[in-house]
């Protein structure tokens, strides 16, 4: 089974996140569930989402205490809430911002976690490309999927297009395209360096 | 100078069962072959007004609607003494809930009966002065708002009458009640700005509001036959004495109910959307006191200790109405002779 | 059709295909999305013909409901928690007079103080009401309670609730398959009421009944909802044989056969048990579960012969009793009154507490040792307990109770150990 926490604020699509995960997992044949765990229903409170990804019948509820992935939606939220709780070495971690892990105070902790599986994307910044407005869920979860390999950018964007259908849904298409081939690329790269 | 000739019989008297009416102007009542929706053995007190009421108000209704009607009856003293177990005096389809819930229920059944294609079939709802002014005004509201397809009817006995005669937002001012005791500096109820039922069902815009009594007959079968000429929510206000809880004689409920009006106190009045369309005017107007005097729950006005200054203020309340309504048709015959009543 | 899609959306598309007429909601968290998708339904036309009344309270909602169904039409509605509460006059109403009405309970805590999440207060606080009442375990389960919950109703002349954890499962997205009109049409004929206000067959509904009829008057609704007890076995095998997936029926069990410590459950957090069970029984533990579906009617019964062989019974309740104990609790411990075996009650997950499969698989391994308290609620902070206690002993006018634990706790979710890196 593999456990995806996401966190961002009310406003930003935390909890749909979640659910088109779920969505694409089940266009690839398998077996998904997310749910949100709700604060005070008010843009801006941080909102937590979860989405659990499995080949076999998911019968747990609780929420995703040891998460194998972490979507950080907005940067802000690093210091003010204890987004890493439960975290193990081996998952991968993705944060929205176009700024480096050390101008996010992120540089020691990041000696922690497994530098391949720890990345940044500018998914806002996709997202006002392509959509004219900051929603970097379609965008962080396409870059999650380059990222990790356990979901298709097909099956996103499948997944994208039943949830919002029509010029929305390509548009947020198109910023998912763009995360996905950016975190594709800085991964090339990266595994690149490490070669050399 | 013209006269006319004598006549030695009465045409036109709308004295109740008259053989020489058109058949279009006798009541209801007067009609052998009526529904009877409120039948006979039901365990009311002698005089009861809100018997008479129901009885009258759905006698019309039947007659209205060709006997496709159903009712649903708030928790009451007519929903208690018309199905004493293993009893029923209704012989129409009949619906008891709870107290608070008539209108809510009565929506129901009205929404059942458009979905399964029996829309033809009208839905009345009743309930006492608790059970619409009070307890039921949420669920009564809602049903206004939604301008649903039903009459309600308030049978206004102006107190808590089944459970021992407790105050209402209805009991009017210096009445006597078990919660508003004859004692004190302030005997009986407060003088608040009460609480005007019809006039809050104006203020919703339904399509027809009208207020009656039972002294009435012919007025009030006509309002009944013309709200059912209506969709969409209607209200009826209906004041009917309660010999017990007014501690007046069971032989006084009309005479009491036509005081209520002649006075002024209770104004009798048609309204339709929002605004008063017709008025029944006092042909002889009377003193409160005249009105007050005959039932005990202000008796404490009267006798040892009298209150005049709170007659005059109830005084004053029946001047405002009829100013109000506009309610002495320009003759007051009761000028003329000195208030005396028939 | 197996689709992914949010369980309020899975309910509310089958109790469309129940071909309810009247729908009578006002809105409360969580039960909204149900009642969202209906109200759209009605208004597109894609749900005809039905009507949806938008009342201007839970009170109306069931009374109306009430009117309906007294009516001849098929009633729905849906609330949770304070709406529960808010129509409870109404709700025995709607038993007293054996109207078929079927409501979707989102479960969710009663306040004060006042709490939005998931636990089992609500239920438990109509009980006794004479409606029966069904806790589905997950999203697929609920949906199809729905349709058994319609069909057992209008059979027996009686209200059912099918029960749904708030958010939990009203909020979670998973793979549902939703049943097909056709599907539910052969399972579930119209409507026939054994009452009905009929102006061609008129008849008084709702009499008064004094002392000496009012025990028999109840005594026959208790035997209709004993009746459930059978026919609830039976509706789930016909279920099962028409959909080709299984009904849980009263109740249903989890590596049982040779468990000496079960569990005893109710609800969605029956999956996190199951998975606490498993890896219990990695480490050789004999444990196994008991999942109740109806819990009113109570099948004793069925709850006593399936925990005939367990030495120990661990009933898990998202209910108490201020002031006793639990609440499920009790009426195991009346089924199995005469088995000789230890009963230990744990209360957790009240007003939306997450129970985690650690904090579970940690009791099931003090359960297995003898070692658990007779009532144990679930991660107490007793430090909160402590800390309030002795700010309540220190001066008469403490205040609030409920805004001061909120002050002491710093701010933002309760801190969870970090892993070793």
């Amino acid at each position: 089974m593999f456990q995806i926490r996401i966190h961002g604020r009310g406003g930003q699509g935390v909890v749909t996140a979640a659910e088109v995960l779920s969505m694409a997992a089940f266009a690839q044949g398998r077996t998904a569930q997310a749910f949100p765990s709700f604060g005070s229903e008010r843009m801006g409170a941080p909102v937590v989402s979860f989405c659990r990804i499995d080949d076999h019948p998911i019968r747990t509820r609780e929420p995703v205490m040891e998460p194998d992935a972490l979507i950080i939606q907005d940067a802000t939220l690093i210091h003010q809430v204890d987004l890493f709780a439960g975290l193990r070495r081996e998952a991968y971690v993705i944060i929205n911002t176009s700024r480096t892990l050390d101008q996010l105070g992120l540089g020691e902790f990041s000696g922690q976690l497994d530098p391949d599986r720890l990345l940044t994307c500018p998914a806002t910044e996709f997202a006002l490309e392509q959509l004219g407005r900051p929603l970097p869920n379609a965008a962080l979860i396409a870059g999650f999927a380059a990222l990790t390999g356990e979901i298709s950018l097909d099956a996103i964007d499948t997944a994208i297009r039943q949830r919002f259908g029509g010029p929305v849904g390509e548009r947020n298409v198109a910023a998912a395209t763009a995360a996905y081939r950016f975190v594709a690329d800085a991964r090339a790269e990266s595994a690149h360096v490490a070669a050399d | 100078m013209s006269t006319e000739p004598v006549r030695f019989y009465q045409v036109g008297s709308f004295a109740v069962g008259n053989r020489l009416l058109e058949d279009r102007d006798r009541t209801v009542q007067s009609e052998p072959r009526r529904s009877n929706s409120l039948d006979s053995g039901h365990r009311a007190c002698q005089g009861c007004g809100e018997a008479l009421g129901a009885r009258y108000a759905l006698d019309a209704a039947m007659r209205a609607t060709g006997g496709r009607l159903v009712a649903v009856n708030a928790t009451g003293c007519l929903e208690v003494f018309s199905t004493p177990y293993p009893e029923s005096s209704w012989r129409i389809a009949w619906l008891h809930s709870l107290f608070g819930n008539a209108p809510a229920v009565a929506t129901g059944v009205a929404a059942a009966l458009r979905v399964l294609g029996k829309g033809d079939t009208r839905v009345i709802g009743q309930a006492g002065d608790g059970g619409a002014v009070d307890i039921g005004f949420g669920c009564l509201s809602g049903m206004f708002e939604r301008n649903d397809d039903v009459l309600f009817i308030c049978y206004d006995n102006e107190a808590y009458m089944n459970t021992g005669v407790q105050r209402s937002g209805a009991t009017p001012p210096a009445a006597r009640t078990a919660t508003t005791e004859a004692v004190g500096r302030d005997p009986g109820n407060v003088f608040g700005q009460g609480k005007d039922l019809p006039r809050i069902a104006m203020a919703h815009g339904v399509p027809y509001v009208a207020t009656a009594t039972v002294a009435d007959l012919h007025d009030l079968e006509r309002k009944v036959e013309r709200a059912m000429e209506f969709d969409g929510a209607r209200y009826l206000h209906l004041l009917v004495p309660c010999p017990l809880g007014w501690g007046s004689a069971p032989s006084d409920t009309i005479r009491v109910a036509r005081l209520a009006q002649e006075t002024g106190l209770f104004p009798v009045y048609e309204a339709a959307f929002g605004e008063v369309t017709a008025v029944s005017p006092i042909r002889r107007r009377m003193p409160v006191e005249a009105y007050l005097s005959l039932q005990g729950r202000y008796a404490h006005l009267f006798g040892e200790h009298p209150r005049p200054d709170v007659i005059a203020r109830i005084q004053a309340m029946a001047d405002d109405n009829i100013e109000r309504y506009g309610l002495l048709s320009g003759y007051d015959y009761g000028a003329d002779r000195g208030g005396d009543e028939n | 059709m197996l689709r992914q899609i949010e369980g309020s959306r899975a309910v509310a598309e089958t109790v469309a295909c129940c071909r309810p007429q009247v729908i009578c909601a006002y809105p409360i968290s969580p039960q909204t999305h149900i009642i969202e998708a209906l109200s759209a339904m009605v208004k597109a036309g894609d749900l005809t013909p039905c009507e949806f009344i938008n009342v201007e309270s839970e009170f109306a909602a069931m009374s109306a409901s009430i009117g309906a169904s007294a009516a001849g039409a098929r009633a729905y509605t849906a609330t949770a928690s304070q709406g529960l509460l808010y129509m409870i006059e109404a709700v025995y109403n709607a038993s007293g007079l054996g109207l078929p009405i079927v409501m979707t309970l989102a479960n969710r805590a009663i306040g004060a103080p006042i709490n939005i999440w998931n636990d089992h207060s609500d239920a438990m606080a109509v009980r006794d009401s004479g409606w029966i009442q069904l806790f589905a375990e997950t999203n697929q389960e609920a949906a199809d309670l729905h349709i058994l919950a319609f069909r057992l109703a209008e059979q027996l002349s009686l209200p059912v609730m099918v029960c749904m954890d708030g958010f939990i499962l009203t909020h979670a997205v998973e793979g549902i398959d939703v049943a097909e009109q056709g599907a539910v049409d052969a399972f579930l004929p119209s409507y026939e009421p054994r009452q009905v206000l009929d102006p061609d067959e008129p008849v008084s509904i709702g009499a008064m009944v004094g002392p000496e009829a009012f025990e028999e008057v109840r005594y026959l609704a208790h035997l209709r909802q004993l009746e459930a007890l059978d026919l609830i076995p039976a509706l789930a095998a016909e279920f099962e044989s028409m959909f080709g997936r299984p009904s849980a029926g009263l109740l249903s069990s989890y590596r049982i056969e040779d468990a000496e410590t079960v569990v005893v459950a109710m609800g969605s957090v029956l999956g996190t048990i199951k998975d606490a069970v498993d890896a219990r029984r990695d480490e050789g533990d004999r444990v196994g579960v008991l999942a109740i579906t109806a819990f009113r009617p109570f099948p004793r019964q069925a709850v006593r012969d399936a925990l005939a062989g367990a030495r120990s019974i661990v009933v898990v309740e998202k209910a108490f009793s201020i002031g006793f104990g639990g609440v499920l609790s009790t009426d195991v411990a009346m089924a199995t009154h005469d088995h000789a075996c230890s009963l230990r009650t744990v209360v957790a997950g009240l007003g939306g507490r997450p129970i985690t499969r650690r904090s579970l698989e940690g009791m099931l391994d003090t359960a297995v040792r003898d070692e658990l308290d007779t009532l144990t609620f679930l991660d107490l902070d007793t430090g909160i307990v402590e800390r309030e206690q002795l700010r309540m002993a220190e001066t008469r006018r403490s205040g609030p109770s409920a805004e001061h634990v909120l002050h002491g706790l710093q701010s933002g979710p309760r801190p969870v150990d970090r892993p070793v890196p």
